[in-house]
């Protein structure tokens, strides 16, 4: 019997072995485990032994039973793993076809750069705030301390739509100081991004419609030193931690002391000239002039209820088309407004 | 405004030892910014002194000579010249070889008809030189020098040339720097140099008085603050000296002669306006400055005829304008060579209206630019005066007594406390009150027990901030620590700029890029978008003074801008565009000053596989990323803009927000599109108020849903919308969802109707449906169906 337990073991590893298919696996566990099975016949045997035989035959059968259901198990698992191979072969793709194309919009290049100038002044806690662009000459000069007869209030420059000059185009985005001071008590800190209007026939570098932020922050105590530390931070946020900056004396009508901010040349690193040739980033100026801006002029302030002894604060302005042109390399202003499609999936 | 700084530097301050690159930088950061600075010798180099040893016939020519020329080194150079005028002995001037002549002309020797030459003599024109620069010269021959010079001497040196003209862009505030003595007076400041004065002399020549010739009358008074007149007698009409020529030059002002030299002269150096008249022309000796009168004219001295109108002002003599104020003076006054009595007129105009009538005439002048800033009515003295000094210095006329000074109202005297501790809490400085004292008296402001005494130049001080500035610009700008502040405040959006952000995100997603148009359109896109003659969106702002037609009203309607930019991808052979824009229109409000500028959101878009349905599946999208509650759709047959057929109304809880549809096929045309555009525009800032609150969780569904379909069979006219409201009445509430999912029409469904199909999804919260709940719902839905829309089961 020990004999033949051993037979039925040696064929039976060998068969399993050979099996080549789930059903052929499935024919052989029947044959040989099954109620009819090899290993069950031999058990019925099992009668015939004697007290002693018994239980070694037993332990033996149970053995071989064991094994052989582990081998089955195996074979199983492998056969399972060729077939999953094969259908997975069988499956392969050329990877290089092209994906499925999905069509993306995307946000005009100028809007991109000011979304990311508007998030970093929220980041340093200023309140975006919008204004008309249909303004009262008034908002527009008047109160910014831009007198009667100034050249700016042309008609050569402004757009007006009544004879008396009274309602204009706003041609800056200043007037949205007023309009905040007016009805806010300082501590105030607000951007204005916005358009603006100016009669300039367009070209590569001109537009009649363009684009501004404005920036204000009044409350009390705040200084020059404040203008310098905010500007500082928000280029350094828009063109790293390594811009350097400087800033000019210069004149605003609505801000004294006035200043513009340059940054040095990132190409030529402020010395004007790369390899011998003059740095065509800067014209060889190793600056460039980004913004204007000034402590808000005590006037402005007067003009809006605030105490100018009580209170100060700094004003700036930039143009969003230049910023744009700048870090996007778009040469003709002309093609932010032709809106090509072409031109739009560029960016 | 131009600075030759040799001339600040022999007159005023010497900074001949700072480089050309110092000087800039030093300006700029002082608050005068340098726009670009030029080399005056930068375009000639390698021309020198010669003298002309020898000259002989060329045997090969006629008309060329052979010269030897002494240039300074150990032998003369041989230079082969076809000009006639160089004599033996000449001083000439040569372009020895590898020069550079002005117009990037390179010189290198070579052979003429055989003999070697070694570089050129030179004309006046060759240097870039006219007449006027050298009026002993002829135009037509080599320039032989009449100047002190030396044989080798580089040419620059003689032509003046050596010296650096440096541009700077002045600000509005600062009229003053105009001048050569305001830009010499900033340049002490900013080198912390001291600057050398000088008060203009006359001696004056016995020949008479002015009084005895000239009257003066300033009708005008309102215009004219201050006018000054002296005369000279006896001119000498001829060139003016090398060195007064040069700094002229330098300057970019023409020579012409003495007087007229003297003029511009003065008004570089002073910054202050001058005008010289021919006495003989001014009729019964009389000037007065007064408004123009209706049809009068004058030819100006650029000969051009000017018809003035009432209210320019003028110089005028007793019968007749001779010069436009400020501007230009007539050709019927102007300084000839045979001139022998010159007036001279150094005045204070009103800035406002000499711009004013500079811009109507079309004729703005350096003169003009200079009175339209602002002038000091203080310097048209001492600038009358220095004009007669340099008369008497260039001993071209005898200067008559006297001097006409008719003063109106000018400003008094300003005096401002200054404030240390104001001034540092404005810069965030702290500066004592000596070094600001010490500042202001740099730029010659003085300050008298603790009182600024404002200079008359200096109209722009006026407050303690203006103070701050000077203060500031002294101390150093880039010292200034920079610091931060903390206010209390809090960054942020308005919830409408959050709304558009997410409205932008959400076209993008679906594949809408984002154009920028312009506020300004054509009054023709009314009838472009076949808007009927009666629409209130006609009723557009309209600019005064438009750049065009094209850009003169202010949009109503959106669409137009669009369609002009998909017009545009189309001409550019585009074959597909998705556009999208958030866009303002202006729309004026009786009894408001101000127009409402609300924004629209446009959709556009064209190409293969677009239809309604795409667009109007898109918008829905929108709507739902909103948080908007559903909006209805109804056919708008008769919007003029749209296809009858494929256009909706877009309403939202009951309340109209847009249009949607195919553009019609006529206004596509019009914009030269000959594809299927369709497009919608939707009254975006209504939209703000109607949007859902913050969503809140629902607990998912326990019990299953239960699918029906329906198919309906029903008349043509019966639509979508009509059958979902039945069906969404009649289910009740374990209807969770209706859907259409097909629509049929041909054989088996007779002609005139049309069938269709809609998936029904029941379900209950508190238990699982049986097959009687759902019986029941779809007999409810049937029998309305029937009796409402008389649509029966397929």
């Amino acid at each position: 019997m020990k004999e033949q337990l051993e037979n039925i073991k040696r064929q039976a590893m060998e068969a399993l072995e050979a099996a080549s298919s789930p059903a052929v696996l499935e024919e052989l566990r029947v044959k040989l485990l099954g109620k009819k099975g090899e290993l069950t016949n031999v058990l019925k045997q099992m009668g015939k032994l004697t007290a002693q035989e018994r239980p070694v035959m037993g332990q033996l059968a149970n053995s071989v039973r064991a094994e052989i259901e582990a081998k089955l198990e195996q074979r199983k698992v492998d056969l399972h793993a060729a077939a999953m191979e094969e259908k997975l072969l069988k499956e392969t793709v050329d990877v290089t076809i092209p994906g499925k194309a999905v069509v993306m919009g995307k946000q005009h290049p100028m809007n991109q750069v000011l979304q990311q100038i508007k998030d970093v002044f929220v980041g340093m806690g200023y309140q975006v705030v919008d204004g008309p662009e249909v303004e009262l000459a008034d908002y527009n000069f008047t109160r910014l301390n831009i007198e009667e007869g100034h050249p700016s209030r042309d008609r050569s420059d402004t757009f007006y739509f009544t004879d008396d000059d009274s309602l204009l185009l706003r041609t800056q985005t200043s007037p949205v100081q007023i309009r905040v001071m007016e009805n806010a008590k300082p501590p105030i800190c607000i951007i204005a991004p916005g358009r603006v209007y100016r009669k300039d026939e367009a070209d590569a570098t001109h537009s009649p419609m363009f684009h501004q932020i404005e920036g204000l922050v009044v409350d009390k105590h705040i200084t020059m030193g404040d203008l310098k530390g905010a500007l500082t931070t928000l280029m350094r946020q828009l063109y790293g931690p390594d811009a350097v900056m400087r800033f000019r004396p210069h004149h605003f009508p609505f801000t004294e002391p006035s200043c513009e901010m340059d940054m040095q040349c990132h190409k030529c690193k402020g010395t004007g000239e790369v390899d011998g040739q003059v740095c065509s980033t800067c014209h060889g100026e190793g600056w460039i002039e980004l913004l204007g801006a000034g402590m808000v002029h005590p006037k402005v302030l007067e003009n809006c209820g605030i105490d100018p002894e009580e209170y100060s604060g700094f004003a700036f302005g930039m143009g969003l088309e230049r910023m744009a042109m700048r870090s996007t390399r778009i040469n003709d202003l002309r093609l932010i407004f032709d809106n090509d499609i072409r031109f739009l999936n560029q960016f | 405004m131009k600075l030759n700084r040799k001339w600040i530097n022999e007159e005023f301050v010497d900074l001949s030892q700072v480089s050309d690159k110092d000087f800039c930088e030093t300006m700029t950061i002082f608050g005068q910014k340098v726009e670009t600075y030029e080399r005056l010798d930068a375009e000639i180099q390698n021309v020198v002194v010669g003298r002309v040893l020898s000259l002989v016939r060329h045997p090969n020519s006629d008309h060329m000579w052979i010269c030897q020329v002494d240039v300074g080194k150990d032998e003369p150079v041989q230079i082969v010249t076809g000009a006639q005028n160089v004599k033996e002995n000449d001083l000439v001037p040569v372009a020895l070889h590898n020069s550079r002549l002005p117009g990037g002309i390179h010189i290198t020797k070579g052979k003429l008809r055989g003999e070697i030459s070694n570089g050129m003599l030179c004309s006046l024109k060759e240097l870039g030189l006219t007449k006027n620069d050298f009026p002993y010269a002829i135009e037509d021959g080599i320039w032989i020098l009449q100047e002190d010079c030396a044989v080798g001497q580089n040419i620059n040196t003689v032509m003046g040339s050596d010296d650096t003209v440096v541009e700077f862009e002045i600000t509005n505030n600062r009229p003053d720097c105009y001048s050569i003595i305001g830009l010499a007076r900033e340049a002490a400041a900013a080198f912390h140099k001291p600057m050398r004065h000088h008060e203009p002399e006359v001696k004056g020549s016995g020949a008479g008085s002015i009084f005895d010739h000239l009257d003066v009358e300033v009708e005008a008074t309102q215009l004219c603050s201050r006018y000054t007149a002296r005369m000279v007698a006896n001119v000498k009409i001829g060139p003016s000296p090398k060195w007064l020529r040069q700094r002229l030059r330098a300057n970019g002002v023409r020579p012409i002669n003495n007087i007229v030299d003297i003029t511009n002269y003065v008004m570089l150096e002073y910054g202050q306006p001058m005008h010289a008249f021919d006495y003989r022309y001014v009729s019964s000796g009389k000037i007065i400055v007064r408004e123009s009168r209706e049809g009068e004219t004058l030819t100006t001295l650029d000969g051009n005829l000017r018809q003035l109108k009432p209210g320019m002002l003028v110089i005028a003599d007793q019968d007749k304008p001779i010069g436009l104020a400020g501007i230009m003076g007539g050709e019927n006054s102007e300084i000839l060579d045979d001139t022998t009595t010159v007036v001279f007129e150094s005045a204070n105009f009103d800035g406002t209206s000499i711009r004013q009538t500079a811009l109507a005439l079309g004729m703005r002048t350096e003169s003009s630019g200079k009175f339209e800033k602002h002038l000091d009515p203080l310097m048209a003295l001492p600038a009358i005066q220095r004009a007669c000094e340099l008369v008497e210095l260039l001993e071209c006329g005898d200067v008559l007594d006297g001097v006409v000074d008719i003063l109106g109202e000018i400003p008094a005297p300003r005096t401002i406390p200054l404030e240390p501790e104001k001034i540092n809490a404005l810069l965030g400085t702290d500066i004592s009150r000596e070094d600001m004292e010490l500042y202001l008296n740099r730029l010659e402001i003085p300050v008298e027990n603790g009182m600024i005494q404002v200079p008359s130049w200096r109209p722009d001080l006026v407050l303690t901030a203006d103070i701050a500035e000077e203060v500031g610009r002294s101390y150093g700008y880039n010292e200034i620590p920079v610091t931060s502040f903390s206010t209390a405040t809090q960054g942020g959006y308005s919830p409408m700029m959050r709304f558009e952000n997410a409205a932008g995100n959400l076209c993008r997603a679906l594949g809408y890029s984002e154009i920028i148009t312009y506020s300004f359109v054509s009054p023709s896109i009314f009838d472009q978008i076949r808007l009927p003659q009666d629409s209130p969106l006609r009723k557009a702002l309209k600019i005064q003074n438009p750049l065009g037609e094209d850009t003169s009203i202010m949009r109503t309607v959106a669409l137009p801008s669009m369609l002009d930019i998909l017009s545009r991808n189309s001409a550019y052979h585009n074959k597909a565009a998705k556009l999208y824009e958030l866009a303002k229109v202006y729309l004026p409000k009786e009894g408001q000053a101000l127009p409402e500028e609300p924004k629209h959101l446009v959709l556009g878009t064209y190409g293969a596989g677009e239809t309604f349905f795409t667009l109007k599946g898109e918008l829905e999208a929108v709507f739902s990323g909103l948080r908007l509650p559903k909006a209805e759709y109804e056919a708008w047959t008769d919007h003029p803009s749209y296809h009858p057929g494929r256009c909706a109304r877009v309403t939202i809880g009951g309340q109209e927000v847009g249009v949607l549809g195919q553009v019609h096929p006529l206004v596509a045309k019009n914009y030269g599109i000959d594809t299927e555009i369709y497009a919608a525009e939707i009254d975006f800032s209504s939209l703000l108020s109607m949007q859902l609150p913050e969503p809140t969780y629902t607990p998912l569904p326990k019990y299953p849903t239960v699918s029906r379909d329906l198919a309906l069979v029903c008349q043509e006219s019966v639509t979508v919308a009509q059958a979902e409201k039945v069906i969404t009445q009649a289910a009740g509430r374990l209807l969770r969802s209706v859907s259409l999912f097909d629509i049929y029409r041909g054989p088996g469904v007779p002609a005139g109707k049309k069938s269709m199909a809609f998936s029904l999804e029941l379900r209950a919260d508190d238990r699982t449906l049986t097959d009687a709940d759902s019986e029941q719902v779809m007999n409810q839905v049937l029998t309305a169906l029937k009796e409402r829309l008389d649509a029966t089961l397929r």
